[in-house]
């Protein structure tokens, strides 16, 4: 250990002071959640974006992931059930400026708020959307979800569940998001790496995020730790950037496959063609 | 209103012959609305028409969202962003913004909804004019709060109310209602639009400490908390969830009664502020009738027919329908031997006055369950039968 490193374990400040509220810690996440990991990347993302703060606006739903737009010291909104995405859209083309990021879990953002997501998709608002995918409902108690895969057990399956889930990058690609990637909990490197080139481009960008929930996911399914959700992903995961995003679905048992699978320039966004609509109206007199 | 005469202006200052729902586009555009999300439903659709046609002109957006869920949302999102910003639906509609209505009130978010009410429950009568979303404007959302819900009788009066309606938005910090119904929606009849110095604005507080010494939700003594939006630096926190003055979540009694109290209070105990009514031939009024929207022009015509005929008669025109006239219509109780409530419901405001006189007077609802407006003849042959 170095000597800075040192000084950094001894220190009360927190390099990430001011970037989180004062008097919102300690957070509501379980041990072993890797939502903390995630939070931590996500504002080193922003940071180091060099968007002045004051142009950033972080917007949540409801669920464990929707608490963390109330943690980070920018424009927070916790919004409600499902309804980050046309809020940020509100905000997003209200300022040009503006950067827009929502971060929510995955049966607020594809379960109650499904549609949202695929209409800003094909809008290609320009907003960058986070979803921490914990394969379930961590907040109410370990309900099955839209991502829940076949065979996994939770509070509303307890034989198992019985519907495909959701493969997120795919639904993202094909309704027109710009930049789609997928990584795990694990790899917090690329999981910032992917938050900073979502955060960077202008339209509709999409990081699914696998996290590690040990209290409502893990326990039913032989992954009562972190640490274990965390290993169950290093054994499974295979990186592969070409991957067909058709074919990347994730069950029990296949490989889990991650990487970024699209990455689009030049697409006009939402608020480019309402800006365009302006200058083509206002140089009209009427129809 | 034509076409050729839209020139780039906020105000579309003139004499106007045109219907409810475009008369109230241009109230909101006159008052400096800048954001529309909709959802196309009938009768109210024409609305969001005229803002996607007016809206980019002005500089500001249109966006139809896909649902009225999303429309409601967006629109508190543009109003955090710092815009004026509304939607326009009809009953179904509005039973979709409700659980977020209930979000702005939380949140004390400035914007308006325009309802133009139609034939209910369910679909009902998508073209037809109705006025059953009297109790759904004001406990259709989970919880306490007081509602301001506007409700026009005329073409001239959708103008005029659409800018008081964002003019309360913007004072007390809320989502604002303003209740059209089909027949005023769609009907045409004689605007006046005046000169742009003549409409009253009024623009949310701004807070005037730092940011870092900003409690966004700390209020003054008017009960009101400055609006800081986003951008300005202020890195607001907004939640639906109980909060303290910091916005921070805080889920305690003490938190939630000083907190659900003041968003009450705040519209409670400036009601002589907002209460509206208009009073028609009362004086001397024996017997009155208390209406609203389209039914109170057939009740005018009801009164002048009634003393035409020798009846006392007078009308009590709810302009404000919540927060309620509780006081005037005890008022009234006092002074007449009976009221009157026409109205195309099953009778919600019926009970809302008959909660008010205190049995102090007789009430007789007149209902139409939906599909048409009341005949003067109609109203008077009821007070006739029972004179």
């Amino acid at each position: 250990m170095t000597e800075d490193q040192n000084e950094l374990l001894e220190s009360e400040a927190h390099p990430l002071d001011g970037f989180l509220r004062e008097g919102r810690i300690p957070h509501i996440f379980c041990p072993g959640c890797s939502l903390g990991s995630i939070t931590n990347v996500l504002i080193e993302a922003i940071n180091e974006s060099g968007i002045d703060p004051k142009k950033v606006a972080v917007v949540s739903g409801i669920g464990c992931t929707g608490r963390i737009a109330g943690y980070l010291n920018y424009d927070s909104f916790h919004t409600t059930h499902g309804r980050p995405i046309p809020f940020a859209i509100g905000l997003s083309v209200t300022d040009p400026e503006r950067k827009v990021i929502v971060i929510s879990g995955d049966g607020d953002l594809f379960a109650i708020g499904g549609n949202h997501f695929i209409q800003a998709a094909r809008r290609n608002a320009d907003i960058t959307v986070v979803c921490v995918n914990n394969f379930n409902y961590g907040m109410t108690g370990g309900q099955a979800g839209p991502t829940t895969y076949v065979g996994q057990f939770q509070t509303t399956s307890p034989y198992g569940s019985l519907e495909e889930p959701f493969n997120l990058p795919n639904l993202a690609a094909t309704c027109g998001a710009v930049y789609v990637a997928r990584y795990t909990a694990l790899d917090v490197r690329r999981v910032k790496e992917a938050f900073s080139e979502a955060i960077a481009k202008s339209g509709f960008s999409f990081v699914e995020v696998l996290g590690s929930c040990p209290t409502t996911y893990g326990r039913r399914n032989q992954l009562a730790e972190g640490k274990k959700i965390l290993e169950f992903f290093a054994e499974k995961t295979v990186l592969n950037h070409d991957a067909d995003t058709r074919d990347i679905r994730i069950d029990k048992d296949s490989p889990i496959i991650v990487g970024k699978f699209v990455d689009i320039e030049d697409k006009p966004t939402l608020t480019d063609n309402l800006l365009a609509l302006q200058r083509v109206s206002q140089a009209k007199k009427g129809r | 209103m034509s076409k050729q005469k839209q020139k780039f202006l906020e105000v579309s200052t003139g004499e106007h012959f045109t219907t409810g729902n475009h008369a109230a586009a241009e109230g909101a555009l006159a008052v400096g609305c800048k954001f529309f999300g909709g959802y196309p439903i009938t009768p109210s659709s024409e609305i969001a028409e005229h803002m996607a046609l007016r809206l980019p002109q002005l500089g500001g957006n249109f966006v139809q969202f896909e649902d009225e869920i999303a429309s409601i949302i967006g629109i508190l999102g543009a109003s955090w962003g710092g815009v004026k910003s509304m939607t326009a639906t009809s009953g179904p509609g509005y039973s979709l913004m409700v659980e977020n209505i209930g979000f702005g009130m939380m949140t004390e978010t400035p914007c308006i909804i325009i309802n133009v009410q139609r034939g209910g429950p369910s679909t009902g009568l998508p073209t037809l004019v109705g006025q059953q979303d009297i109790m759904q404007t004001k406990w259709g959302s989970h919880g306490d709060f007081e509602p301001i819900v506007l409700c026009p009788s005329s073409v001239q009066e959708c103008f005029e109310l659409a800018i008081e309606a964002f003019n309360y938005a913007e004072k007390y910090r809320l989502p604002v209602t303003l209740l059209m119904d089909e027949t005023l929606g769609h009907m045409s009849e004689r605007l006046i639009i005046p000169d742009a110095s003549k409409i009253g604005k009024v623009e949310r507080k701004k807070p005037k400490d730092s940011p870092e010494e900003h409690l966004p939700y700390k209020a003054d003594d008017d009960l009101i908390p400055p609006m800081a939006v986003a951008g300005e630096g202020y890195r607001v926190m907004v939640t639906g969830l109980t909060h303290d003055e910091r916005g921070y979540p805080n889920l305690n009694v003490e938190t939630q009664d000083k907190l659900v109290r003041r968003i009450n209070d705040k519209i409670r105990l400036n009601k002589k502020d907002i209460i509206r009514v208009e009073e028609y031939l009362l004086d001397d009024a024996e017997i009155a009738i208390i209406a609203f929207g389209s039914v109170a022009r057939a009740a005018k015509g009801s009164v002048n027919r009634a003393r035409e005929k020798g009846i006392k008669v007078g009308l009590l025109r709810l302009i404000t329908i919540w927060p309620f006239p509780d006081e005037r219509i005890e008022a009234l109780a006092e002074k007449v031997k009976k009221i009157y409530v026409p109205e195309i419901n099953y009778g919600q405001i019926t009970r809302e006055v008959e909660r008010c006189v205190h049995g102090k007077t007789e009430v007789k609802g007149i209902f139409k369950l939906g599909g048409s407006i009341h005949n003067p003849q109609e109203i008077l042959k009821e007070i006739e039968g029972d004179a």
